[in-house]
């Protein structure tokens, strides 16, 4: 992955607009925040391959980076992105990395569903 | 009866920090080890520093660590289980003993290790312990293996006491340190420092190197 540059990033957004696609969006603390630190709560969401079509997608912020894509019946968005890629099976992957390189989201786009 | 060791365990690393020793202990003296990981760690949140993976590389890239994790251990028969990280304790609580059942009936181990049920820490590490217990818990009592469980909670020693299996590994540590080494996407920033602390026989990490200790199930049934 490389660090996000907006315009590159929102012109691969554009290019699934109106288009049925599946999503993964995860945010994670890990599994053993509580566990290190009490303070800590551990906090996951997690989903993958949830179809939706989108009307409109924007990339925002200054870095960190958000981007929210505006569904027929609702809304999709993420903070905290930092990096990204156009792979070869034409996926749109960001994530956002922590100060120690760990992944704390993950936000992607593919016309096909992800592998399982 | 034929000894065989069947680790049973959810996530590539899981055996290197936990059972490495006694894995290498095992195959030096000939025994065969089988070894049944759930998944691929595929939701971790370590990609290597500098970044060399995302979430849709991870999967391979930890499958080609896991293999090599169990040949720098002499593992020779690795099951990948194809479960996916994060999602064991949702999985039908029957079917995720049934896959297990199905490879403790095969194997026929005379030695089981897995996580301690409700000692884990990790949800995968729990899901994984009770349903290797859940599989156990059919056969009749007197043809249950030998089960080791590995328990990493704060309060294991009020709620279950002190482990009574330790078993001295310094005759393999460099066994152990391959094979967490073989874990890079997982293991590599914590090694870097753990490593010269390791050569230099730094009382701090040395504990990795020493002892590995297990619970032995004891059946209330």
């Amino acid at each position: 992955m490389k660090r996000i540059v907006p315009e590159d990033v929102q012109a691969y957004l554009d290019t699934f607009l109106n288009k049925s696609v599946y999503i993964h969006l995860e945010t994670t603390t890990g599994s053993y925040s509580a566990h290190k630190d009490e303070k800590s709560m551990t906090v996951v969401a997690f989903i993958r391959n949830a179809k939706v079509k989108y009307q409109h997608a924007k990339i925002t912020g200054n870095g960190p980076y958000r981007i929210g894509l505006k569904l027929d019946e609702g809304w999709i968005y993420a903070e905290g992105l930092t990096d990204w890629v156009y792979n070869d099976h034409n996926q749109l992957l960001t994530a956002g990395h922590n100060s120690e390189g760990q992944l704390a989201i993950s936000f992607q786009i593919s016309e096909k569903p992800f592998h399982n | 009866m034929r000894e065989h060791v069947l680790v049973i365990l959810p996530h590539p690393d899981d055996e290197a920090f936990g059972v490495a020793g006694l894995i290498a202990q095992k195959r030096k003296a000939g025994i065969p080890v089988t070894y049944a990981c759930g998944t691929l760690g595929e939701m971790g949140r370590n990609m290597g520093n500098p970044l060399f993976a995302n979430r849709e590389t991870l999967p391979e890239i930890r499958k080609k660590e896991l293999m090599d994790a169990c040949a720098a251990m002499d593992i020779q028969d690795l099951r990948m289980l194809g479960l996916r990280d994060k999602t064991l304790e949702f999985e039908d609580d029957e079917q995720l003993a049934d896959l297990f059942e199905t490879i403790i009936d095969e194997v026929k181990p005379t030695l089981i290790v897995t996580f301690y049920p409700g000692h884990g820490v990790h949800p995968d590490h729990d899901a994984c312990g009770a349903g290797v217990i859940r599989a156990l818990r059919r056969k009749p009592i007197e043809k249950r293996p030998i089960t080791y469980c590995m328990a990493i909670t704060k309060n294991r020693f009020e709620v279950i006491g002190e482990p009574d299996v330790q078993i001295n590994i310094t005759d393999v540590a460099d066994i152990k340190l391959n094979a967490l080494k073989a874990h890079r996407s997982q293991t590599e920033g914590m090694l870097k420092a753990m490593e010269e602390k390791f050569l230099n026989k730094d009382p701090e990490v040395m504990h990795w190197f020493e002892n590995e200790v297990y619970y032995t199930y004891k059946w209330n049934d």
